[in-house]
């Protein structure tokens, strides 16, 4: 058992630290949006949690990728980490749009391109979990995962894209697009600034748990490892 | 020329190999059509077609036949090479395993068109629509091509896997929505005689799909069947 390095011990501080000014400032900093006032406030972290759930599932492909190739398993626990964290922060911002959804679009739900690909996502990564836990083989459970991470994430642009075709009424606030759709709003340079660093806060929080979830992968490598030992 | 010979070769006995012992045994292909045929006969019950509404879904039918009826054929064609240790004699033979795979899709590609052959021409007849039209077949085509295409590879898998046969599905379908997504949008706008233009997004999503996923699966099925 090796003691937390303190550079994640530092981390861990700034992302709580910074998790409780980002708090602070989506209440207290960043201004009442004028037409949907308080459910507006939702958007910071939806959009943040959105942005770190795909950030897992792309760890989790990219850590795919490197398995195939170099068949180390320290890509293996990046992957289920990556995916873990990805599934979380996906049903925090699926849960959080609904939130905002039923005031602003007066329904919980709606079949849209992003709402859709995101329950679509969580399916694949749900799946993904399942088939680990049918496989006894650690290797070949590597194997599988990391092809199933592959192939999963490369089917999401297309199931955007092939719901997209219909049309959206999401707002896309980044970036531009169709300013007509329902719940759109410019950001005030305030409003921006949280965003932001609403951003960067759940990105410092995506890599504090990355890097604690790793290590537990890694321990639980080593456990399985004494109680082969102690078994032989 | 002579490095494509002889992987045709190995793809051709592969496939030959499948459909030698379908044509004897018939489990495969009789199991998906009388499912098939089960299926569209408890929409029938389920949806209550009648001739209006019919019209509007008849590709949604049909797309969620072949989608289950396909699942039954993949999980067989890979349980057989399981059972018996076909699978391990496959990967013991000193031919590119990506000709393995290649077969075995082809083979599940041919036993997929095969089903939609007879359940067009019974379903045309059950509900008096004609179906047979070149751009459904060529929806047809696509869709079932990128379909086995994934479903190939994942039930490689799942064969492997302590649940086997339940988490075919699970794996697959989350991963097909486009296809079928794409496949009932293009075959019902073929079935209602909407102009090209509308039908052309879908079918390039179509063939898009069949390409990268296609050529993914080529790729990684190393992965898979390694031991």
């Amino acid at each position: 058992m090796t003691a937390q390095p303190t550079t994640l011990k530092i981390l861990t501080v700034v992302t709580v630290l910074m998790l409780t000014a980002a708090t602070l400032m989506v209440f207290f900093y960043a201004p009442l949006e004028a037409v949907m006032g308080q459910v507006q406030k939702v958007f910071y972290f939806h959009v943040a949690a959105g942005w770190t759930g795909m950030l897992g599932f792309f760890v989790a492909f990219v850590a795919g990728i490197a398995y195939l190739i170099t068949h180390k398993r320290i890509w293996d626990i990046v992957g289920v980490a990556g995916v873990e964290i990805g599934l979380v922060f996906m049903l925090i911002c699926i849960i959080t749009g609904s939130i905002w959804a039923r005031p602003i679009w007066n329904t919980w739900w709606t079949w849209d391109p992003r709402l859709t690909t995101a329950t679509i996502m969580e399916l694949v990564y749900a799946a993904y979990l399942m088939l680990r836990q049918g496989v006894e083989d650690p290797d070949r459970r590597a194997r599988f995962g990391a092809v199933y991470a592959i192939i999963g994430f490369l089917s999401v642009p297309l199931t955007f894209f092939s719901i997209r075709i219909f049309r959206t009424i999401h707002p896309v606030v980044i970036g531009g697009g169709d300013g007509d759709a329902m719940g759109s709003f410019d950001m005030t340079p305030k409003m921006f600034q949280t965003f932001m660093f609403s951003l960067a806060t759940y990105s410092f929080l995506f890599a504090t748990l990355l890097w604690h979830r790793v290590r537990m992968g890694k321990f639980a490598d080593q456990l399985e490892q004494l109680k082969m030992k102690l078994l032989a | 020329m002579n490095q494509v010979t002889p992987f045709l070769r190995a793809l051709g006995a592969v496939v030959w190999k499948d459909l030698a012992a379908e044509w004897r045994s018939r489990e495969m292909l009789s199991a998906m059509l009388v499912f098939a045929l089960l299926v569209i006969l408890i929409f029938n019950f389920a949806l209550e077609l009648d001739p209006v509404g019919r019209a509007n879904i008849t590709a949604g039918i049909l797309w969620v036949t072949f989608t289950f009826a396909g699942t039954l054929g993949l999980n067989r064609s890979m349980a057989v090479e399981k059972d018996r240790g076909c699978l391990d004699g496959l990967l013991l033979a000193p031919v590119d395993r990506t000709a393995i795979y290649f077969g075995k899709a082809l083979a599940n590609w041919l036993f997929m068109l095969s089903v939609a052959v007879i359940v067009l021409p019974v379903y045309s007849i059950l509900y008096n629509i004609n179906l047979f039209q070149p751009g459904l077949l060529l929806v047809i085509l696509l869709g079932s091509e990128g379909y086995v295409a994934v479903g190939t590879l994942l039930s490689t898998m799942s064969v492997q896997t302590r649940t086997r046969d339940i988490l075919l599905p699970i794996l697959l379908f989350p991963i097909v929505i486009p296809v079928v997504v794409a496949a009932v949008k293009a075959s019902g706008n073929f079935l209602a005689g909407l102009e090209m233009a509308e039908i052309q997004p879908w079918l390039n999503l179509l063939i898009v799909y069949d390409v990268v996923f296609t050529a993914v699966s080529f790729m990684v099925f190393d992965a898979v069947v390694e031991e």
